[in-house]
């Protein structure tokens, strides 16, 4: 029986047709979606110039009083040192590898917290959808940024860190996931296989995880690309406001304090010009690879090639 | 009408919640910190001004009780809404006779002078470029006018004011490099000053609008395509409209009024923005405000600063979600 169905499949289909492989399938989704294959090079890179940066130079010269001031960028300090001392170029390295810590911290974070909400109201529903997207609405209106700026700023100097900047920045941005991932559930719960798990006696834990869970990997991974730009863009906004770790050559910083130094009147233009670039950058790769998730998960807005 | 009413009510309803919400925050958040203002803030003066530890500790709690922070917390809570409910927050620690609300009133009017133009222009701008770039019958050109602001949507403000600092400020020497007026000129109401202070908010408001501009015209765009397919557009056509006509009153018109709604929710981005890119500039506004409290930890003016900017905005939200049935004749007429 096995052999007859063998010898029909290969009479039907010559062995020389083969599915093409995962990463030429995924290179050429990829071709077709030009905004998430450049995001992912442009951080691609972003990545290759930290980890050299970081192995190649020293991380003290990050700190202040490791280099000559105010020099210029040249053969020996590349990018140029600052106001302080510091060499920028290793400056930009330990910087863009704390925000990268920041925002993948707070944007993990932020999903679970977000991912757990959204089921627990979606899935669930009555009092707890009730509440929890009553207090979803209520904190919209209310600016993250400001509140922010009053908890970063209640903190003891000596209190913040890299990782108490991820938290500040955490505490009020679960509302975006929470609410995407709601919606999304809300849909799913209402689909035929769901109905048909729960018919079959399957437990509320095994639809979750085993039913919804897997079908909504694409939003979760958008939404998760989105919580790491909105903790990078929070926590850059409350540096440069002069609330981050000041010793801490994190980029919003840097442009903090050679703002606050006067550096363009007073002639050193590389000194905030750096870390503006490199934000933009690091801001922009997101951006767009936000846009190419979106596509992926939302085959509506797909372009058809 | 009682509809209308009740609707009202909800929303008004909903206001108070927030700024409740927004108090109650801001109120706990520094109690529960480690920080005690009134102490770092005699600290420092006991280390350059020279008065004895002894007095320092009498000084503080003659303070503590001055500011009403020796009554128990619940009692503060009460006296603490109740004086947000006079817009009342207190007076600033570092130019003390001078109240949070008269370094706000100060700094606002440069505040709300450069958000009220760049706002409008670039919600104006925007939604016209990404109307044009939708629009399938406008020239070529035209609709690739959008593409660069369209890249700029993931530039935020601030590092767009750096940009614009450098390159025009900096290497063209075109215009000014910060400050709200040129140094030694006395401000007076003449034609030269104003001149000379228009100059100094080019950049900034440019900053501003080429960073905002960009999420208007994706909006936009987004909009147009969908409204492009309805039957009205189609029957417009056919009746032999100009085609003008058909993208003012049957495309335009009925794209923008989702805009609106967006336009709502963007206000809490848009003003934070502004806040930032003023402090760059070193404009005298309530962001330079808000950043020098941050430098020399006058925490009355943050607390207060944060509470009169959420109040603002959530009122405007609301404010907002009135003015749409004027817009929209569906909504007025349900």
């Amino acid at each position: 029986m096995a052999s007859i169905a063998n010898t029909a499949g290969a009479a039907w289909m010559p062995a020389e047709v083969r599915q093409p492989g995962r990463l030429a399938l995924l290179l050429r989704y990829l071709r077709r979606n030009k905004g998430l294959a450049i995001g992912l090079t442009i951080l691609l890179l972003l990545v290759l110039f930290t980890i050299v940066g970081l192995l190649l130079g020293d991380p003290k010269h990050a700190y202040p009083l490791s280099a000559p001031t105010k020099r210029p960028p040249s053969w020996q300090y590349p990018l140029g040192t600052d106001f302080f001392g510091r060499n920028l170029l290793s400056a930009m390295a330990v910087g863009m590898w704390q925000t990268a810590v920041i925002g993948l911290l707070a944007g993990g974070i932020g999903t679970v917290i977000g991912v757990v909400l959204g089921f627990l109201s979606a899935y669930f529903g009555g009092w707890i959808d009730t509440s929890i997207r009553s207090i979803c609405q209520i904190l919209t209106p209310i600016p993250v940024l400001l509140i922010q700026v009053v908890v970063a700023g209640s903190l003891d100097k000596r209190d913040v860190t890299i990782y108490t900047m991820a938290l500040i920045v955490v505490m009020l941005a679960w509302m975006g996931p929470t609410l995407v991932i709601r919606s999304q559930v809300l849909t799913m719960k209402e689909r035929q296989f769901v109905s048909v798990a729960k018919l079959s006696g399957v437990s509320d834990l095994g639809i979750i995880f085993k039913e919804i869970l897997p079908c909504l990997l694409p939003f979760i991974a958008a939404a998760f690309v989105g919580q790491v730009f909105a903790a990078v863009f929070a926590s850059f906004y409350l540096a440069v406001l002069g609330l981050g770790p000041l010793r801490e050559p994190l980029l919003g910083n840097i442009i903090w304090s050679a703002q606050t130094q006067g550096a363009f009147f007073n002639g050193w233009w590389w000194w905030p010009i750096e870390p503006a670039v490199a934000m933009i950058l690091i801001l922009g790769s997101l951006a767009l690879i936000i846009m190419g998730l979106d596509e992926l998960a939302n085959p509506r807005v797909r372009r058809s090639e | 009408m009682s509809t209308t009413l009740k609707l009202i009510v909800r929303r008004l309803l909903f206001l108070i919640l927030v700024i409740w919400s927004a108090s109650t925050i801001t109120f706990f958040v520094p109690r529960f910190s480690s920080r005690n203002a009134i102490r770092e803030r005699f600290a420092e003066l006991a280390r350059t001004g020279g008065f004895s530890p002894d007095d320092l500790d009498k000084i503080i709690a003659a303070m503590q009780a001055q500011f009403g922070l020796d009554k128990p917390l619940l009692q503060q809570y009460g006296d603490y809404l109740w004086s947000v409910v006079h817009l009342d927050f207190g007076y600033s620690l570092n130019k003390y006779p001078a109240t949070v609300l008269d370094l706000i009133s100060q700094a606002l009017p440069w505040t709300i002078g450069l958000l009220i133009v760049t706002t409008i222009l670039s919600f104006i701008i925007g939604n016209l470029l990404g109307a044009i770039a939708a629009w399938p019958k406008a020239p070529q050109w035209m609709r690739f006018v959008a593409t660069p602001f369209v890249l700029l949507t993931g530039v935020p403000p601030v590092l767009m004011g750096v940009l614009l600092l450098f390159f025009i400020g900096f290497r063209l020497k075109l215009l000014p490099l910060g400050g709200a007026y040129s140094i030694g000129v006395i401000p007076n109401w003449s034609w030269g000053f104003a001149l000379d202070m228009g100059v100094h908010q080019i950049l900034p408001g440019l900053a501003l609008i080429l960073g905002s501009v960009g999420g208007w015209v994706l909006s936009m765009r987004g909009m147009g395509v969908t409204i492009q397919g309805e039957d009205y557009v189609n029957f417009a056509e056919h009746k032999g409209l100009s085609g003008f006509r058909i993208f003012r009153d049957y495309y335009l018109r009925n794209a923008l009024l989702p805009q609106v709604t967006g336009f709502a929710l963007a206000l809490g981005t848009v003003v934070t923005s502004a806040i930032v890119v003023e402090g760059i500039f070193g404009l005298p506004g309530v962001g330079t405000v808000l950043q020098n409290a941050i430098k020399s930890n006058d925490f009355p003016v943050i607390y207060g600063i944060v509470l009169f900017i959420t109040i603002v905005i959530a009122t405007l939200m609301v404010l907002l979600e009135f003015v749409y049935p004027l817009l929209d004749p569906r909504i007025r007429k349900q």
